[in-house]
């Protein structure tokens, strides 16, 4: 009681130095801390390298170095790099999954770890994902055992309006901040469909209950945004005057209005898409990627008109009726599409603590079927749905997903073809810093919930000599009375 | 043993019924028999009224019989699901469509999902055009429901395409309950759900009578639990239970042995740590070897080589797909036994997980899960190797039928790639 009286205090006396420091936005009240560490320089020598920007080199070296690609070619000196032999191994820019609930919905799922949906109102754009995040997760390692370098982190859709989400480096970390991808923007996490008028209509018994209910809530939400922004701005503008007060989900809203937030929209049907388009034309904004989006196919055309990606899952389908017309193909078509302003942009995402594991396979899944069904996609063009794409998605395609010299070193080695069952990332550098080495697990640090899980198989071997029968005569008798009366064969 | 023969006897039955003979043989395939044969290269495959009369490289072409050309690729059996919700789900968010779980009453055990299934179900042709012939169609314990579920149903994926509409292959093929956190769930704890089973199944044995004398309260079983339960505890049918924890598997084993239950487990993630306790007993399990996330407090343990762990140790397994129960994306166990293959594990030894021991396990193995003379003729043919992810069947036949490459998702592509503003560059 007395240390929390004396917590109070501080907290008083530091607001009254600053007289109102919360009264005006900080640029970044959660500034990373992200430092790879200091890592030498390493030649992958001899790999078959898919760049990410539809290019494959056939028995190329690279060269990281400073934790950027340093250069790419033919028989590059070494000049002191560690030397890896990467013959008949795959280089590819690390993989980048832009749906993720790692660490908001760790592993174990309980509700003491269930922290990725803020689903007490259908609008809550003032929460923010990595608030929520727990670095222990121990799927993170998990997904560096797969090549995943970056992820963005969302919270659920159970809202129509769900908070903020954030990009983060697949590391190692006590705190989130030291794992945010440094300068990358926020997102915004909006749901379509099923979800918020399910959690609202229909098991909280208000508002939205139906499809129009949904999108009469985004609009009423982006028209308060739109005025608060215009106070906002003009308030910036000549600083005169007490500043207007601040309402931290309104001024999500207003940074995506401003381009300075994400959208990243839930939504699986095709109609869903295009009134969402227009949505965000009204209020001009735009929709970075659809996820999910089971029926994308249908309007491929669309979304490359408006140059909106795809965040897609190989073949899920059915959990619910709006995944009911999903195709093998949906990644495939999305991709095929052309229009003046642009190619299709796919994405091959997770949204699954296990698919992101393998995202490659899922992948390599799209891959195939839309082979099958006619459509032309080289490996090198397809690998792209895993770095390139989702890094356009995110707004970082200036610093990695693509193997380009002066790109971050984000890149993994593979045993084969990343598109194959079999194949397992061997090596996987995060700005040039090896994070995971398959031939060394132990050098990785496990999370800390799984440290201990094995204590007693480590002190086992000192009791191996203890017969297994003494065991046995500490069990007590079991009274006749309540013992089973089995008298099975 | 003669009970074993009755089981598979309804399997026979079917066959009897076939109309029409018909012959046809397939050449030059590499032919994953399963069997002892193994792997046969430039094999022939001849399929005589639904069953498989001849294979081998030296088998002759029948008079008469124009031979499919496999040109080399990979003809493997049907793939055999061992826990799945097929035919007794659509959509698992459409309540109407979902009929998994009994929400009335806490045990179910007179439950037989054949008297619901759908051989119409959309998702059948979604996973049979990828190679899935069979499956166990099983109910699911629930919160607020049965802890024992019922009986589940082998069917055949070929639904109302089956010869003479005779899909449920083997009804009431095994009963389905909870331990571990599932029980925990939906009794209160876990000794709640121990005790509750033990209820139920000395109740069964007493002939309806609730432990003890019968004057201690009502009983708690139908005739019908109590009917289905005592073929349960005459070993007639197994029982499948859902646990993960090792020492929820050990109680499994417990309540097996009180019992003389016939024990299959379901989930098993800490399986490996209780291998010799499941080997002594010949007690099976159905497990998913691609979870390594301790995403229960039940599952800290899980570990993707665990299957290696369990042959070594002598343990009969087959692979089943947690997440979904192998219903939408039943398709997607071969997948699984492709990361079983990344994890060390013999490529035979993975197919056989997703054909012959599913088969084994549910008591099918002498018609069903390889190809050898007399077997039926569940095959697919695939245009490369089935465990790859980039592979799919050219052609698939359930019990000698040849199934249709055709789905509502098939329709679907086929209609919007004819929209597509960019034309395919075949």
């Amino acid at each position: 009681m007395i240390r929390f009286v004396c917590l109070c205090a501080v907290l008083l006396l530091a607001a009254c130095g600053d007289r109102n420091p919360a009264a005006k936005p900080a640029a970044d009240p959660f500034p990373s801390t992200y430092k790879p560490p200091e890592s030498g320089a390493v030649l992958i020598r001899g790999a078959t390298v898919l760049t990410g920007i539809d290019t494959r080199l056939d028995d190329t070296d690279v060269l990281l170095s400073d934790g950027k690609i340093a250069s790419i070619g033919k028989a590059l000196a070494s000049g002191g790099a560690t030397v890896i032999e990467a013959k008949g191994r795959y280089l590819t820019p690390g993989i980048i999954d832009v749906h993720s609930h790692l660490g908001v919905y760790p592993a174990p799922g309980v509700w003491a770890t269930s922290d990725g949906n803020e689903a007490t109102a259908p609008t809550t754009a003032e929460v923010w994902a990595e608030h929520s995040i727990w670095p222990q997760d121990p799927g993170f390692q998990a997904a560096r055992a797969g090549g995943i370098t970056t992820l963005q982190v969302l919270p659920g859709s159970a809202n129509l309006i769900g908070g903020r989400g954030v990009v983060i480096k697949n590391v190692p970390a006590v705190s989130y901040q030291q794992m945010l991808f440094p300068d990358a923007k926020r997102s915004l996490k909006m749901a379509c469909g099923e979800n918020p008028k399910r959690v609202y209509g229909k098991n909280g018994g208000r508002s939205p209950a139906t499809g129009m209910g949904n999108v009469a809530g985004y609009r009423a939400a982006f028209a308060k945004a739109a005025s608060y922004r215009a106070k906002w701005d003009a308030w910036n503008d000549k600083k005169a005057g007490a500043a207007p007060d601040r309402d931290l989900g309104l001024e999500t809203l207003a940074e995506v209005l401003r381009g300075n937030v994400l959208v990243q929209m839930h939504c699986y049907r095709a109609d869903q898409m295009a009134t969402m388009l227009d949505v965000a034309k009204e209020f001009g904004f735009k929709i970075n990627a659809f996820h999910h989006a089971v029926e994308a196919y249908k309007i491929a055309d669309l979304l490359a008109e408006t140059q909106t990606c795809g965040a897609l899952w190989a073949d899920w389908w059915g959990f619910k009726l709006e995944a009911w017309d999903a195709i093998n193909e949906n990644i495939a078509i999305v991709d095929a599409a052309r229009s003046d302003k642009g190619a299709g942009c796919a994405i091959v995402h997770s949204d699954d603590p296990n698919g992101i594991q393998r995202l490659n396979q899922e992948a390599a899944k799209a891959l195939a079927a839309g082979r099958r069904a006619g459509l032309a996609i080289s490996d090198e063009h397809a690998i792209a749905w895993l770095t390139a794409n989702p890094a356009k998605a995110l707004g970082i395609q200036e610093k990695t997903g693509t193997i380009e010299t002066g790109k971050a070193a984000d890149v993994v080695l593979w045993s084969g073809s990343p598109f194959s069952v079999y194949t397992r990332a061997d090596l996987v550098w995060i700005d040039g810093a090896l994070r995971l080495d398959r031939a060394h697990p132990d050098a990785e640090p496990d999370s800390d919930f799984m440290l201990g899980a094995d204590v007693d198989e480590a002190a086992a071997a000192q009791f191996a000599a203890v017969p297994a029968a003494a065991a046995v005569i500490a069990v007590p008798e079991v009274p006749e009375a309540a013992a089973p009366t089995g008298d099975a064969p | 043993m003669i009970r074993r023969h009755l089981l598979t006897g309804v399997v026979i039955a079917l066959l009897a019924t076939r109309a029409e003979a018909e012959l046809f043989a397939i050449r030059n395939a590499v032919v994953h028999t399963g069997g002892r044969a193994g792997t046969l290269t430039g094999a022939t495959v001849v399929v005589r009224n639904g069953r498989i009369e001849a294979v081998g490289t030296d088998v002759l072409i029948p008079e008469g019989v124009t031979p499919i050309e496999a040109h080399g690729r990979p003809l493997t059996p049907g793939i055999i699901v061992a826990h799945s919700h097929l035919g007794l789900k659509e959509i698992d968010g459409v309540e109407e469509t979902n009929d998994v779980a009994s929400e009335q009453k806490r045990y179910s055990a007179g439950l037989d999902v054949a008297d619901a299934l759908n051989p119409r179900s959309a998702l059948l042709p979604v996973n049979r055009i990828d190679g899935v012939t069979r499956a166990m169609s099983a109910p699911d314990a629930k919160k607020g429901g049965s802890l024992i579920a019922g009986q589940g149903a082998i069917i055949s994926l070929a639904g109302s395409l089956a010869e003479g509409g005779n899909w449920i292959v083997k009804p009431r093929a095994a009963m389905f309950a909870a331990l571990g956190e599932q029980g925990r769930e939906i009794a209160g704890s876990r000794p709640a759900a121990f005790a509750a089973m033990r209820e139920a199944l000395e109740e069964a044995r007493s002939g309806g009578l609730r432990l003890g004398d019968g004057l201690n309260g009502d009983a708690q079983l139908s005739p019908l639990d109590v009917e289905a339960l005592k073929r349960v505890l005459n070993r007639e049918m197994p029982m499948v239970l859902q646990v993960e924890r090792a020492s929820d598997i050990l109680a499994a084993l417990k309540l097996a042995d009180d019992y003389g239950l016939q024990l299959i487990v379901s989930g098993g993630a800490e399986a490996h740590r209780v291998a010799a306790e499941l080997a002594s007993r010949s007690v099976p399990v159905l497990i998913d070897p691609s979870r390594n996330l301790p995403a229960h407090f039940e599952t800290l343990h899980v570990r993707p080589d665990a299957p290696a762990v369990l042959a070594k140790a002598g343990v009969k397994f087959a692979f089943i797909d947690s997440d979904d129960k192998g219903s939408h994306n039943a398709r997607n166990l071969r997948q699984l036994a492709g990361i079983a293959v990344a994890n060390g594990m013999r490529h035979d030894d993975a197919l056989a997980a997703i054909t012959l021991k599913p088969a084994e396990i549910l008591g099918l193995s002498n018609v069903l899960g390889s190809i050898e003379p007399g077997k039926i003729a569940d095959l697919v043919l695939w245009d490369r190797d089935p465990l790859e992810v980039t592979s799919a069947p050219d052609r698939v036949w359930i019990e000698g039928r040849e199934m249709p490459m055709v789905s509502r998702q098939t329709l679907l592509r086929d209609r919007y790639l004819k929209r597509l503003k960019a034309p395919p560059a075949k």
